[in-house]
C-alpha cells in the first residue's frame, strides 16, 4: 500500500484527470468504432475519423474554454476530431445520427458526411471536406478575440497533408503580420499520411512544426500518441497563446488506425502505434486503473453507443422538401 | 458611384455595425484602386492574399462582426472559388446553425479597356453559387441603398461593382449629398500627395435601402421587354430612346438583384410585351441571361409574340485590350439597339 501511495505522488496529471481522459479516449474509440459498423452494415454511405488521434483530441477539447461568441475559444477542426468534441460534453447519439444521415442529425440535418461537426453554442464553425479552408477562416475569428479582450483563442487543426495547401501558408502569415498578430493555435496532426501518399515523398521539412519558424512563430512538436504530454504541451502552447495574443504551431505526431476512411476500407491497421494500448499501460503501472476497471470502462461505453445506434437507425430521413430549408438564414440570423 | 458606394460604408461602419472594411489597398492611404474605400474609419489593407481576405471575412463573420471585403478586381476571384462556395452553402450545410453576414465587394467587367484579367464579369459565376444574395448597380443612389441593404443582411451577399460606372454621376442624388459635386468631392476625396493628415467631412447621410431582390422598371413600354443590370444597362436605355423615334416602345429593367432576382417584374413585364431581350456582358455559354430565357420560355411560352432573345459577351476566353478587340467582345450600344428593333418587329 505505501508503495502505491508512493506512485501516487508522483502521478504526472491529477489521478481523476487521468481517468477521465482514459474514459473519453475509450469513448471516443468506441464511436469511432461503432461509426465503422455502421458504415460496413450498411447504415451510413461513408465513413471518415479520428481513431489512433483519441491521446491528442481528447486533452485539446478538455483545455478548451467552452462557450459561444468571442469571449470563448473557437474550434476550426477537422474531420477527425471526435476525441475533441466529446471532451467539449457533447452527446455520442449526435455523431450516430450524422453517419444515418438522420433528419435529427444535430450538426447538418443529415447532409453532411460524420466527423463534420457544427456545434455553434460551443464555437465550434461547421466541419468541411475540403482539409484547408480552415486555415483561412480561424484569423478571422482570433481577430474578433483579439478585439474582444479577454483571454479566448482559436484552435484551427488540420493534418500534415493538407499542410501542403497554400492556405496553410496563409495561416501563418496572416497570424504573424508585425503588430497585429493573432492568437491562433495553428495544430497540425501529422499521421504521415495523404490518403495513399506518404508525408516523407511531400515534405522535405524535418518537422512541419519548423515551417513557422520562418514567421517567427514558437513552435514545437510533440508526441500525440501520449495523452500526458499531449495535455501538458497543449497547456503551455494554450497559455501562450491566450497570455501572449500570438500564434503557436504545434505539430502532433499521431497515427490513423483504420486508414484514410471508408475508401481505403477502414480495417485496423496492425502496425499503427495504438495510442489508448499504450496509455492504458501506463495507468496500470501507475495503479490508477487495473485492466478490470479498463475493460468495465470500454464494455460500457461500447453497449451504450450499440444500444443507441439500434435506435439511432430507426429515426426518420429528413424529408424531400427540406433541401429548400435553410438556403438563406432569416433577417436576424436565426 | 464610387463616391456613393463609400458613403454607404460610412453610413454602414458608422450606423450598421459595420467593423471591417478591408481588402489589398482598400486602407489608407490609398483607399481602393477606384477610391471606393478612402477615409473610412475601418478601413485596413490585407496581405496580397485573396483566399486568406475571403477566409477573413467569413471567420470575422462567425465571430459576430460585420465585414466587408474586397476582391480587387473579379479577374482575381478565380482562386477563390471554393471559399465562396462554401460562404454560399455555410448555412444550408450546417441545417441553419451558422449564419455568414458579410459582403464581398469587387468591380465586374468591360469598359475601361482592361485587357486579359481587369475586364471579366462575375454574375454567371455569382449566380452559380446558391445562399449568396448578389446585387449590381447600375446607378450611384441604386449602389447606395444597395450597399447599405447587403450590409444588414444575414447571409453573405456579392456586391459587383460595374467598374466601368464607378466614375459616373448619377440623376438622383444620395440623401444628404451636396447638390454641387465640387463641393462633394472637397469633403470626401482624399487629396493628392501627402494624406496622413486628411480626414473626410461626410455629409449627413441617411439609411436609404434598395431591397434586395426588388428591381425596377426604368423606363416604361409596351412593346418589348428589355432586363439588364449594371453597365448593361444604362447602354440599354440609352438605345431605347434612340429606338423609341423609330416607333420601338421598349419597357427597361433593372434587375438590380441577381439573387434573388426579382421574377414577378419580369415575369409582369414580359406578359404585357409579349417579347424579351435580355443583356448583359459576361460570356454567352451559361449566361444567367440564358437562365432568364429559359424560364420565360418555360412559364410564358404562349404569351410570347417572339423568341426570347439573349445579348450577351462573345464566348471568347478574354476581353483582349484593343478597342476593337473588346468592342467586338461586349456588347455596345448598336447591337443593343438593332436587337431591340428586330425583336419588336417579329410577330407569330
Amino acid at each position: 500500500m505505501a508503495q502505491l501511495v508512493r506512485i501516487r505522488d508522483e502521478l504526472p496529471l491529477p489521478r481523476d484527470l487521468l481517468v477521465r481522459l482514459h474514459d473519453l479516449m475509450v469513448q471516443a474509440r468506441a464511436l469511432e468504432e461503432r461509426l465503422i459498423s455502421m458504415y460496413k452494415s450498411g447504415h451510413g454511405y461513408f465513413w471518415i475519423g479520428g481513431p489512433g488521434e483519441e491521446a491528442f483530441s481528447v486533452p485539446l477539447g478538455l483545455l478548451m474554454k467552452k462557450g459561444q461568441g468571442p469571449a470563448y475559444d473557437f474550434l476550426h477542426a477537422h474531420y477527425r476530431q471526435s476525441g475533441t468534441i466529446l471532451a467539449l460534453g457533447e452527446d455520442p447519439v449526435g455523431a450516430l445520427r450524422q453517419m444515418k444521415n438522420t433528419a435529427s442529425d444535430p450538426y447538418s440535418g443529415g447532409r453532411n458526411f460524420g466527423g463534420h461537426y457544427s456545434i455553434r453554442r460551443l464555437n465550434v464553425v461547421p466541419v468541411t471536406s475540403t482539409i484547408e479552408v480552415q486555415y483561412l477562416m480561424a484569423p478571422g475569428t482570433a481577430l474578433a478575440q483579439k478585439r474582444h479582450g479577454g483571454d479566448a483563442i482559436t484552435i484551427v487543426t488540420g493534418g500534415d497533408a493538407g499542410t501542403a495547401e497554400g492556405d496553410f501558408a496563409s495561416c501563418l502569415l496572416w497570424t504573424t503580420r508585425p503588430g497585429q498578430e493573432l492568437p491562433v493555435l495553428i495544430v497540425v496532426t501529422n499521421n504521415q499520411w495523404g490518403i495513399s501518399t506518404p508525408a516523407a515523398t511531400v515534405h522535405a521539412t524535418r518537422n512541419l512544426s519548423d515551417r513557422g519558424k520562418a514567421f517567427g512563430m514558437r513552435t514545437k512538436t510533440i508526441d500525440g500518441n501520449d495523452p500526458i504530454a499531449s495535455y501538458q504541451e497543449l497547456a503551455e502552447a494554450m497559455a501562450y497563446v491566450r497570455k501572449e495574443r500570438r500564434p503557436f504551431l504545434l505539430e502532433a505526431k499521431v497515427s490513423r488506425l483504420y486508414g484514410h476512411s471508408s475508401a481505403s476500407g477502414a480495417n485496423l491497421v496492425a502496425e499503427e502505434q495504438d495510442c489508448l494500448r499504450g496509455y492504458e499501460a501506463k495507468l496500470e503501472r501507475y495503479g490508477v486503473l487495473d485492466r478490470e476497471q479498463m475493460d468495465a470502462v470500454r464494455v460500457r461505453h461500447a453497449e451504450a453507443l450499440a444500444q443507441a445506434a439500434r435506435a439511432v437507425i430507426e429515426e426518420p430521413q429528413p424529408s424531400p422538401d427540406s433541401i429548400w430549408d435553410h438556403v438563406f438564414a432569416p433577417k436576424d440570423g436565426g | 458611384m464610387a463616391q456613393a458606394i463609400r458613403m454607404a460604408l460610412h453610413y454602414a461602419e458608422e450606423h450598421l455595425g459595420v467593423t471591417d472594411i478591408f481588402g489589398e489597398d482598400v486602407g489608407p492611404p490609398l483607399g481602393g484602386v477606384f477610391t471606393v474605400t478612402q477615409g473610412l474609419s475601418t478601413a485596413w489593407n490585407t496581405p496580397l492574399d485573396e483566399r486568406g481576405i475571403v477566409g477573413m471575412a467569413m471567420g470575422l463573420a462567425f465571430a459576430g462582426q460585420r465585414p466587408v471585403a474586397e476582391i480587387q478586381f473579379c479577374d482575381y476571384a478565380f482562386n477563390t472559388m471554393d471559399l465562396l462556395k462554401l460562404a454560399g452553402q455555410m448555412c444550408w450545410m450546417c441545417n441553419g446553425d451558422w449564419n455568414l453576414p458579410m459582403v464581398l465587394k469587387t468591380p465586374v467587367g468591360a469598359g475601361i479597356r482592361g485587357s486579359i484579367y481587369h475586364s471579366h464579369s462575375f454574375d454567371a459565376v455569382a449566380t452559380h453559387l446558391p445562399g449568396w444574395r448578389v446585387v449590381m448597380p447600375s446607378t450611384p443612389l441604386d449602389a447606395y441603398g444597395l450597399m447599405i441593404s447587403a450590409c444588414q443582411e444575414a447571409n453573405p451577399v456579392m456586391f459587383l461593382e460595374p467598374k466601368a460606372l464607378l466614375r459616373v454621376r448619377g440623376d438622383e442624388p444620395i440623401p444628404g449629398e451636396p447638390a454641387d459635386p465640387r463641393a462633394l468631392s472637397k469633403m470626401i476625396d482624399a487629396p493628392l500627395g501627402d494624406r496622413s493628415g486628411w480626414r473626410p467631412q461626410w455629409p449627413a447621410l441617411s439609411a436609404y435601402a434598395v431591397p434586395i431582390g426588388k428591381g425596377k422598371v426604368v423606363r416604361p413600354g409596351g412593346q418589348l421587354t428589355v432586363v439588364s443590370y449594371g453597365r448593361m444597362l444604362p447602354l440599354c436605355a440609352k438605345a431605347a430612346d434612340d429606338v423609341a423615334a423609330e416607333g420601338v416602345d421598349a419597357e427597361v429593367i433593372d434587375l438590380r438583384t441577381l439573387a434573388p432576382y426579382d421574377w414577378d417584374l419580369v415575369k409582369a413585364s414580359i406578359e404585357k410585351t409579349g417579347r424579351a431581350l435580355f443583356v448583359n456582358e459576361d460570356t454567352e455559354v451559361t449566361n444567367f441571361g440564358e437562365h432568364l430565357v429559359r424560364r420565360a420560355v418555360d412559364e410564358l411560352f404562349y404569351r410570347l409574340l417572339a423568341p426570347p432573345r439573349l445579348l450577351a459577351g462573345k464566348a471568347v476566353p478574354g476581353v483582349g485590350l484593343a478597342d476593337n478587340l473588346e468592342r467586338a467582345s461586349v456588347p455596345q450600344p448598336p447591337e443593343i439597339a438593332a436587337a431591340m428593333r428586330e425583336l419588336a418587329a417579329l410577330a407569330p
